[in-house]
């Protein structure tokens, strides 16, 4: 039974007011907050398919002119579990993340040295825009393109030079990115709609099957949650966990709880060095460093 | 029972506040009820003007040389022209102005060059548009452009018609083009072009796909602002139009040759009939100079709809 929700007005008596219902019955996505208690925490199941190691970053440095931003840092980003990079501001997660689909070189004053790989491939050898497609980002702010929700989706899906498919051709892989990104329900009906008129939310899983729609390897995902509210966040949270089995996940976040709630590994940086790498229950549970402890410490009380 | 709370100023009444500031709040008001008087006073002067000599017939019969007033036509071709010219104006302008302000929100490297643009874009937006006109005549006149006007015996290039004018036109509506697209463009967030990038998108395909439908609202004021600076303007018509009321084609072929040759707008006919001009027809003046006030009000008006109706794109932040 979730609990009934207050609405407070002064000088009178505070009046009870119920959950929205249909048909008599709570709506099945109310899901009160905190369910569990407060406090605790779930963590994710582990994945059942076999981890694959996609990405990985050996002695990656990047600086903005002669600021180093980035120090040293080796990772291994692998399919079937989600990786949370977690530090405070400026730290550079941020940049670490960018430099995965060489975002980062749109950034005039920063350089880069040391080796990241795709499926064993450097990088930096890949023409630079099959790169993106195949290490696709989610950004901290929704941004969907001023067009309709389904040309949203068309756009990512068209691909330079190949000529124009026509609406009937796109449609297929249009629905499965926004099935996979669980939007399909809500938008169904308003494909043609401007996808600015959706809410934060929506706009953000928007954003989410357009970074899926060219089938990507790896999904990079910057903050993906700030700007939402609770509930939007949990959508994205459980997406994020089906998605892992697919594709590989390296999410950027400063909300420790929400590492917790979905990150199987965790890589802690601080000043630009990855300080602490390994599974999320040891980094959480048993950090190896001070530093570590000190910033996690938070996490659990 | 406490007394019911009201909201109070939080500038507090004006009456607490010093002499000089409540002289500055008078004044301040007084400039802007005065400025819509003026503004209400021309409208409503024009229009009774206007409609008193307005005879719908007028605007669909051409002006005729004649002394006797009642013979001498309607502003047919006035009209025509204005719209003619506007039109040819606009379409210049609009592509340029959007490439322009495309290179100098995208490129603009190197700096330099972006920086002599930048001037170069002002000193047009500056230049009076007789020194526009006198410029216009001055190049046009040469035999390399003779075939955008009429050739008179002995090869003098005559350097007037439509597409002159509407060339120097242009770039009156440029600067206006260039400065409400490049303001659009610097509006979208750096994230959306991003995000673009991040699909494995060239800038190019960014530009066409993601940024110039972001900035159509910018390009649409900006051409609607230009269309009324050119439908207002007389100078470039008095002197690059030719001097013709009538449309007058060169040539025989159909539309080329009139775009080709000369005639008149809404402006030079206020202008000729005026009591300053040479007609002497003053009514015929305030009518047309009331057409010539509606249309540019209707598209003021039309600005103020791209603008605000549907607006630029929510950014979230």
């Amino acid at each position: 039974m979730p609990p009934p929700i207050r609405r407070i007005i002064t000088e009178r008596e505070a009046t009870v007011v119920d959950p929205p219902r249909q048909n008599g019955q709570p709506p099945a996505s109310y899901v009160p907050l905190g369910a569990g208690g407060p406090g605790s925490i779930q963590r994710p199941e582990p994945s059942e398919v076999e981890k694959v190691e996609r990405m990985r970053s050996e002695g990656v440095t990047i600086t903005y002119d002669s600021k180093p931003a980035v120090k040293a840092v080796s990772l291994r980003v692998r399919q079937g579990e989600v990786l949370a990079l977690i530090g405070p501001s400026g730290c550079g997660k941020t940049t670490m993340l960018r430099s995965f689909n060489r975002l980062v070189e749109l950034t005039p004053s920063a350089t880069r040295t040391g080796v990241i790989s795709l499926d064993g491939q450097d990088i930096d050898t890949l023409e630079v825009t099959g790169l993106r497609r195949r290490v696709s980002m989610v950004f901290q702010q929704p941004n969907p393109f001023p067009m309709s929700v389904f040309d949203n989706i068309a756009y990512a899906l068209r691909q330079q030079g190949s000529g124009r498919p026509s609406q009937e051709e796109l449609a297929p892989a249009v629905t499965d990115a926004l099935e996979r990104a669980g939007l399909w329900d809500e938008v169904a009906e308003a494909l043609d709609h401007p996808a600015l008129r959706l809410s934060g939310g929506q706009q953000q899983r928007l954003c989410i099957a357009r970074a899926l729609a060219a089938q990507p390897e790896v999904l990079l995902l910057d903050e993906p949650c700030s700007a939402l509210d609770p509930r939007s966040t949990q959508v994205i949270e459980d997406l994020i966990l089906r998605l892992r089995d697919e594709v590989a996940i390296v999410i950027v976040t400063h909300n420790m709880q929400q590492a917790l709630r979905i990150a199987d590994h965790v890589g802690f940086m601080y000043l630009g060095e990855l300080v602490e790498y390994g599974p999320a229950d040891q980094v959480f549970g048993a950090p190896h460093e001070e530093r570590t402890r000190e910033y996690v410490g938070g996490a659990f009380g | 029972m406490p007394a019911p709370w009201r909201p109070t100023s939080p500038a507090g009444s004006i009456e607490s506040w010093p002499l000089a500031d409540r002289i500055g709040f008078r004044l301040a008001w007084a400039a802007g009820v005065s400025l819509c008087l003026v503004a209400g006073s021309i409208v409503v002067y024009m229009a009774v003007q206007g409609l008193q000599y307005l005879d719908l017939g007028l605007l669909f019969e051409s002006p005729q040389a004649d002394l006797d007033q009642s013979k001498s036509g309607g502003y047919l071709d006035p009209l025509v022209g204005t719209v003619v010219l506007t039109i040819l104006g606009t379409l210049l302008a609009v592509p340029l102005g959007v490439a322009t302000a495309i290179w100098l929100s995208e490129y603009a490297r190197p700096a330099w060059l972006a920086r002599a643009v930048e001037s170069g874009v002002e000193v047009v937006a500056g230049t009076p548009t007789i020194v526009l006109a006198i410029f216009g005549l001055l190049v046009f006149q040469r035999e390399l452009f003779s075939f955008l006007s009429f050739t008179a015996q002995g090869d003098a290039v005559f350097g007037r018609s439509f597409f002159i004018a509407g060339t120097m036109m242009s770039l009156i509506a440029l600067p206006l083009v260039v400065g409400a697209t490049r303001e659009a463009l610097q509006a979208v967030p750096g994230h959306v072009r991003e995000a673009s990038y991040a699909l494995g998108k060239t800038k190019a395909a960014t530009i066409r796909r993601v940024l110039l439908p972001a900035a159509r609202p910018g390009i649409g004021t900006g051409a609607a602002l230009g269309m009324g600076r050119i439908a207002g303007d007389t100078a470039i018509v008095i002197i690059l139009l030719g001097a013709s009321l009538k449309l007058d084609e060169a040539g025989s072929a159909p539309i080329l040759g009139d775009l080709k040759g000369t005639g008149s707008t809404l402006t030079s006919y206020v202008y000729v009939n005026s009591p300053a001009g040479e007609g002497n027809a003053p009514e015929k003046a305030y009518a047309a100079a009331f057409v010539l006030l509606l249309i540019v009000i209707a598209l003021n008006y039309s600005i103020d709809r791209i603008a605000k109706g549907r607006g630029l794109p929510a950014w979230t932040r």
